[in-house]
């Protein structure tokens, strides 16, 4: 499939687009990224239902639950860290509490800003989020995964946060995947240790698995990506099986994934966990060869972290 | 329709309102019922039987803690049982200090984090013009309110929008919960600002007298391209001498049962 080579922004452009054409309740507001994520066109084909504000995201997020209260679907886009920490109220009073239908799109997530730094690289925005009630976190995983979670995206009725990576992810789901808003998905059984990852770690996770077999120890990787509500049934039975846990995230290790689990499992069934991601601290400028590495966020980092675990497994 | 003695009722029940629980925002809900008179009682079109009708004008009051005389409109205008006035911030109540659209019938939008609602109008006002349902949607917001950054971004992109559909208040009671507005961060010249924003303005000296705000809003009503800002200078606690007299204290002030006899029987 050309997903392969394609930008997730162009891939969620399409989508949108197909969508619109088919739907007059759909809009999209922009805050001056438009032309960075890929949705110009959609400006110029739907002039009425896809407009800019400029550079006001309290302002688009509000305007965006105005609309939603008419009976439309909008989607918001920004960058992360403006998607959501800058916007932290108007994403509490005006979407959740006042039960609106929001679609906040939030691309370059945490160290995947790259160049523009720690200014941009959301560290946090999961944990800004998560705990407004009734907030539903989804993070695409590739291509596939996007346009198989879209119509699940268009038939929810509520706020949705989807925290989505903007250039060409690495492929991870076949064409025949089956997916699920609310399940996690397991992408390889074993029965040594649970890896849960979410974004671009599930493809560090994978590699990891691939160095972890040659050591004879077989990883169960699963993908949560809705990290809220997440999905305690499928992780509470692989924990049970493996008895240990490591999670991968691009995100700081506080308020996000690893975060969720321990909740997850500590009301239910606590088993050790080891966590991969960024560790309390802010982004910098690099590329991802730069910043994986220096954030300890490889597959080889991820072994470690296996093996460290099992270490401390009961 | 006698506006000015339906003001009257309406602050009456206001004040039973807030009366039955003894605190609230007294000062921000007096400073707006003639307004409320005004839209309720002549200009909106609403059907109290089907608070969610298509099409329906709208308001959205922003500045959302002044949710108790909007309470006592509706309640008058039949939306719930008068009744419900006496359960005001009680346990599990439909009507909360600030305004809730999914808890009280005929609330169009849940407000109270201030800036928000204004922008929220923006977006009302944007969706009733790409269905084309010809709705005026009316939103108020306070004088201290304007101080929040949210309302100039919502203000530049309804002015550059030309959303003439939209007809928003400023409340300028001239206070706020600290002090007066003047001392804490002064928010004047308003008229020249919302111009300099792209909006048609319209000043009302006395912003109580429901035949300045009747007026203003036909004329708002003509505005082909730009929405309208009507900046009413009203007085908080407006109508009740010795609440007036409080000052900016009666933001939110405790109300004993001799001062709410008192306050009924000056709007007698």
């Amino acid at each position: 499939m050309m997903y392969e080579t394609m930008e997730m922004r162009q891939v969620f452009a399409n989508e949108l687009d197909k969508a619109m054409a088919k739907n007059k309740r759909i809009c999209l507001i922009d805050a001056d990224l438009c032309k960075a994520n890929g949705r110009a066109s959609l400006d110029a084909k739907y002039p009425k239902r896809a407009f800019n504000v400029g550079v006001a995201e309290a302002n688009m997020i509000s305007i965006a639950a105005g609309m939603s209260s008419y009976g439309m679907i909008p989607f918001v886009a920004t960058f992360t860290p403006f998607a959501t920490r800058r916007v932290c109220d108007q994403i509490a009073i005006s979407c959740l509490y006042a039960q609106q239908n929001v679609k906040i799109i939030g691309s370059d997530p945490g160290l995947t800003a790259e160049y523009n730094g720690g200014t941009h690289m959301s560290v946090e925005d999961i944990g800004v989020i998560r705990s407004i009630p009734n907030i539903v976190i989804f993070e695409p995983v590739d291509n596939t995964q996007l346009v198989k979670a879209f119509p699940q995206i268009l038939k929810y009725v509520g706020t949705m946060y989807i925290r989505m990576f903007r250039k060409v992810p690495t492929p991870v789901f076949k064409d025949n995947y089956h997916f699920d808003m609310f399940s996690a998905d397991i992408i390889e059984t074993g029965k040594d240790v649970t890896i849960i990852a979410s974004g671009i770690m599930v493809s560090a996770a994978l590699e990891a698995s691939k160095i972890l077999k040659k050591a004879n120890i077989n990883a169960e990787i699963i993908n949560a990506h809705t990290i809220k509500p997440i999905d305690i049934n499928t992780i509470l039975a692989s924990v049970q099986k493996t008895k240990a846990v490591v999670t991968c995230e691009n995100h700081n290790i506080i308020g996000g994934l690893y975060s969720a689990v321990a909740e997850a499992l500590s009301a239910n069934d606590p088993f050790p966990m080891e966590a991969i991601g960024i560790k309390d601290r802010f982004g910098q400028v690099g590329k991802l060869n730069f910043l994986l590495p220096e954030y300890e966020m490889t597959p080889e980092d991820i072994v470690k972290a296996v093996i460290k675990v099992l270490d401390r497994k009961r | 329709m006698n506006f000015k003695e339906k003001a009257k009722a309406i602050r009456r029940s206001t004040i039973e309102t807030i009366g039955s629980l003894g605190v609230g925002h007294i000062g921000g809900s007096l400073s707006i019922v003639d307004v409320l008179v005004v839209l309720y009682y002549k200009h909106m079109n609403i059907d109290p039987a089907n608070p969610k009708m298509p099409g329906r004008d709208r308001l959205i009051i922003s500045k959302g803690h002044s949710g108790p005389a909007l309470y006592a409109v509706l309640a008058d205008k039949g939306y719930f049982d008068k009744s419900w006035l006496l359960t005001l911030n009680r346990p599990h109540t439909s009507l909360p200090s600030h305004c809730d659209m999914n808890l009280t019938p005929g609330v169009d939008m849940t407000t109270g984090s201030l800036g928000q609602g204004f922008s929220c109008a923006v977006g009302v006002a944007k969706a009733s013009k790409i269905v084309k349902d010809h709705a005026i949607i009316y939103t108020i917001i306070g004088d201290g309110e304007s101080q929040e950054g949210q309302i100039w971004e919502a203000g530049m992109f309804a002015g550059n929008a030309k959303l003439n559909n939209l007809i928003a208040f400023t409340d300028n009671n001239h206070a706020q919960i600290d002090g007066f507005t003047a001392d804490i961060n002064c928010v004047d010249p308003l008229s020249k600002k919302w111009k300099a924003f792209g909006w048609n303005v319209i000043e009302i000296s006395d912003g109580n007298d429901p035949d300045q705000i009747d007026t203003a809003i036909i004329k708002a009503k003509t505005s082909r391209s730009k929405p309208t800002m009507i900046i009413l200078n009203t007085i908080k606690g407006k109508g009740v001498s010795f609440i007036e007299k409080a000052g900016y204290a009666n933001h939110n002030m405790p109300l004993s049962q001799d001062q709410v006899a008192m306050a009924l029987k000056e709007l007698e």
